[in-house]
């Protein structure tokens, strides 16, 4: 019989006992929100999305070299016309006037010398490949920008409502219930009514609106999220040990209520560019020729009964708006799943 | 039961004060000479005229005062006859129209009503349909399909799906036209000899016995209804399909089936009717979404209901007017989701008793 000694030495319960190396990223977003990143980058559908939003960002980046503008002092965004004629232009016809500079990808990809309409032109002559491809720009400037600005209105709304609490809390929040009583797109069609005439036709107008009738949700997702973080032990803690109500608030509360309206408003920008695409769409919005899907997509309803001579007003600036707010919508629904309680552990 | 009635019925006025504070605040942003459209038909037509009436309907006064007249409409001192105040439904003139806004909203709105009856029974049966199946066959391929086709429905922009749909059955086909009557119809519907029993033209037709009238009438709203529904079908299907799978799990769905019924009566018979509690508020939702106008689809369709009204006025910058659909739409809204609370409570003993 032999004896067995302890020897000291853990290698049989360093064997069992799994151990995972914690990387600095993990540490640094917190194990719960690491859990979630991951978990996006393991769905196929968050893939797609991801990769489709990819594309995207590079059209926009590469804009001068896709499509380059027709003179250097130009503003880009405003689309090349060629000529003033009212009927659409079929795909491949050739530019007579204001001919932009032949990009260098051009010649050996089609393998002709001349520059033409690669989607045809809108009535008036707009070149469709000039609105899709600078459209993304516009997508992504409106969509990121009134994201952000909704996200800051709402995170201080909903912070304030959440940390007052009481009848100030029940005050504001009625005030959201009043605020999302219309519809938002036809709230935000008002007030872009309204203000287009003060302000004149441009991105601004249109953006307020959609700013100003955006927020609600993400001050009723951070509300909810700081009651509960508020209720926490560590908050507790820091009562206890006296740390003031404001740092309370804004080192310890905040960032870690914060996450799930991170997310959902990064997700958020498909659905503001399909808001800003529907206002242009009913006519408000830019000036005629800025580059913005919406527009194309309006023009389409001048020709309603020769649409199927003149698809290509409709096909092609709409797949970009339908792949732009997919490559969003897969995310969000990838999101969705891994955010859901009930598929916790399961990844 | 009744104290949640009373509690909700308490919030009405609070919601009904805050849209026409919102309203109102929109319509400070006009000049005082624009404002005028609220009171009087007639663009002044020199600047002594504009001043009489910014003095007579106040419109210089502090906003207070104005927010009051505006509410309740100024009397002419001589005639006595009231002019604005929109708690008797006198939201102004619309200019671009060249007609009260109330009648406009009354010409139109029996129109969005049409729409919305004809489109309820296809979006909800179809959307819970499709959820239902779903959950049953949970990650099949019935699943898969049915999220793909979610994804791709909420993905497609109404006027994108509307366009490309008008392109095919109207332009490329030649089926279904967009509008709402064929032009010799709609003559016989604004003749004499046609009576306009309820103003939805569907159901006058049928009242008159106009078959054909009937017919047309539903030809043109089968692509409004055909986008409406598939917009709606992707939410339908998402809220059924989960809550479907989570009554699926449950202890009681496992004792039927312990107790031998056929798995068609455990889903259809005692899952489902479980299952149906969120679909029911969403689907009330949705039909007071569609009530209040439905503005990208009829304009796409050029629907003439109160959606493309307003947005036909907002493009005309015609603000008055679309302010005046604004509050009339927040009106049919509040009312609307107050009966939708209320039947919700009634079905789900769980928000009463809360």
């Amino acid at each position: 019989m032999t004896e067995q000694i302890p020897s000291g030495d853990n290698s049989l319960l360093t064997a069992t006992l799994s151990t995972r190396k914690i990387g600095w990223f993990e540490k640094f977003v917190g194990p719960e929100n690491y859990r979630i990143l991951l978990g996006l980058l393991k769905t196929p559908a968050s893939i797609i999305g991801l990769s489709l939003i990819m594309i995207y960002v590079l059209i926009g980046l590469l804009a001068p070299v896709i499509a380059p503008p027709v003179k250097p002092d130009k503003d880009p965004y405003m689309i090349p016309r060629d000529g003033f004629s009212a009927d659409p232009k079929p795909m491949g016809t050739e530019w007579r006037r204001n001919k932009p500079p032949v990009p260098f990808w051009y010649t050996p990809l089609t393998g002709k010398e001349e520059w033409v309409h690669l989607m045809g032109t809108s009535e008036g002559q707009y070149d469709i490949f000039y609105y899709v491809i600078w459209g993304v720009r516009t997508a992504f400037y409106t969509g990121l920008l009134v994201t952000v600005a909704t996200l800051i209105l709402g995170v201080i709304y909903g912070s304030i409502s959440a940390y007052y609490g009481g009848w100030v809390d029940n005050l504001m929040m009625r005030l959201i219930e009043v605020l999302m009583i219309l519809p938002s797109l036809l709230a935000a069609l008002i007030l872009a009514a309204v203000l287009t005439p003060r302000i004149g036709k441009s991105l601004i107008p249109v953006m307020t609106a959609l700013i100003a009738f955006g927020w609600m949700g993400y001050a009723r997702i951070i509300r909810g999220d700081i009651l509960s973080v508020k209720e926490r032990d560590y908050i507790m803690a820091a009562r206890v040990v006296g740390v003031k109500d404001s740092r309370i608030l804004f080192r310890h509360i905040i960032p870690n209520a914060i996450f799930p309206t991170l997310v959902l408003a990064s997700l958020a920008i498909g659905d503001v560019v399909l808001g800003f695409a529907a206002l242009s769409f009913l006519g408000i919005g830019t000036e005629t020729g800025y580059a913005d899907w919406g527009q194309v997509l309006s023009f389409a309803r001048n020709w309603i009964t020769a649409l199927d001579q003149y698809w290509y007003i409709v096909v092609w600036p709409g797949l970009a708006l339908v792949f732009f707010v997919m490559g969003w919508n897969l995310l969000g629904d990838a999101l969705r799943d891994v955010l859901d309680p009930r598929m916790r552990g399961r990844s | 039961m009744t104290t949640f009635i009373i509690r909700r019925l308490l919030l009405v006025p609070v919601l009904l004060f805050g849209v026409t504070v919102i309203i109102f605040l929109m319509l400070q942003l006009l000049s005082p000479i624009e404002r005028t459209a609220l009171y009087v038909r007639d663009f002044p037509k020199n600047e002594k005229a504009v001043d009489g009436i910014i003095k007579r309907y106040g419109l210089d006064k502090p906003f207070y005062e104005q927010y009051w007249r505006w509410l309740v409409g100024v009397n002419d001192p001589i005639t006595g006859v009231r002019s604005g105040g929109i708690v008797y439904g006198d939201f102004g003139y619309s200019r671009t129209s060249s007609q009260p806004v109330n009648e406009l909203i009354a010409n139109r709105f029996p129109n969005t009503v049409d729409l919305t009856i004809w489109t309820i029974a296809p979006m909800i049966l179809v959307g819970i349909w499709l959820g239902v199946q779903s959950a049953v066959h949970h990650n099949g391929f019935f699943d898969q399909a049915a999220r793909m086709f979610s994804i791709i429905g909420t993905s497609f922009p109404t006027f994108v799906f509307g366009l490309l749909v008008l392109m095919f059955f109207y332009a490329n086909l030649g089926w279904f036209s967009p509008g709402r009557l064929s032009d010799d119809f709609n003559a016989v519907v604004s003749s004499a000899e046609f009576t306009r029993y309820t103003q939805l033209v569907t159901f006058d037709a049928l009242l008159n016995g106009r078959f054909d009238i009937f017919l047309d009438a539903i030809s043109h709203m089968v692509l409004p209804i055909l986008t409406l529904s598939y917009i709606n079908w992707a939410t339908f299907l998402r809220v059924t399909r989960s809550s479907m799978l989570e009554t699926l799990r449950m202890e009681y769905v496992t004792t039927a089936r312990a107790k031998g019924l056929s798995e068609n009566d455990v889903i259809y018979k005692h899952a489902q009717p479980n299952a149906m509690i969120p679909v029911i508020t969403l689907a009330g939702f949705s039909v007071v979404g569609l009530l209040g106008g439905v503005t990208i689809t009829e304009t796409v369709f050029n629907y003439p209901g109160i959606g493309s009204a307003a947005a036909r006025a907002a493009v005309n910058l015609d603000v008055v007017t679309v302010l005046g659909f604004a509050i009339f739409i927040g009106f049919i809204l509040i009312i609307a989701n107050l009966i939708v609370d209320i039947l919700y409570a009634v079905v789900d003993p769980r928000v009463r008793l809360s």
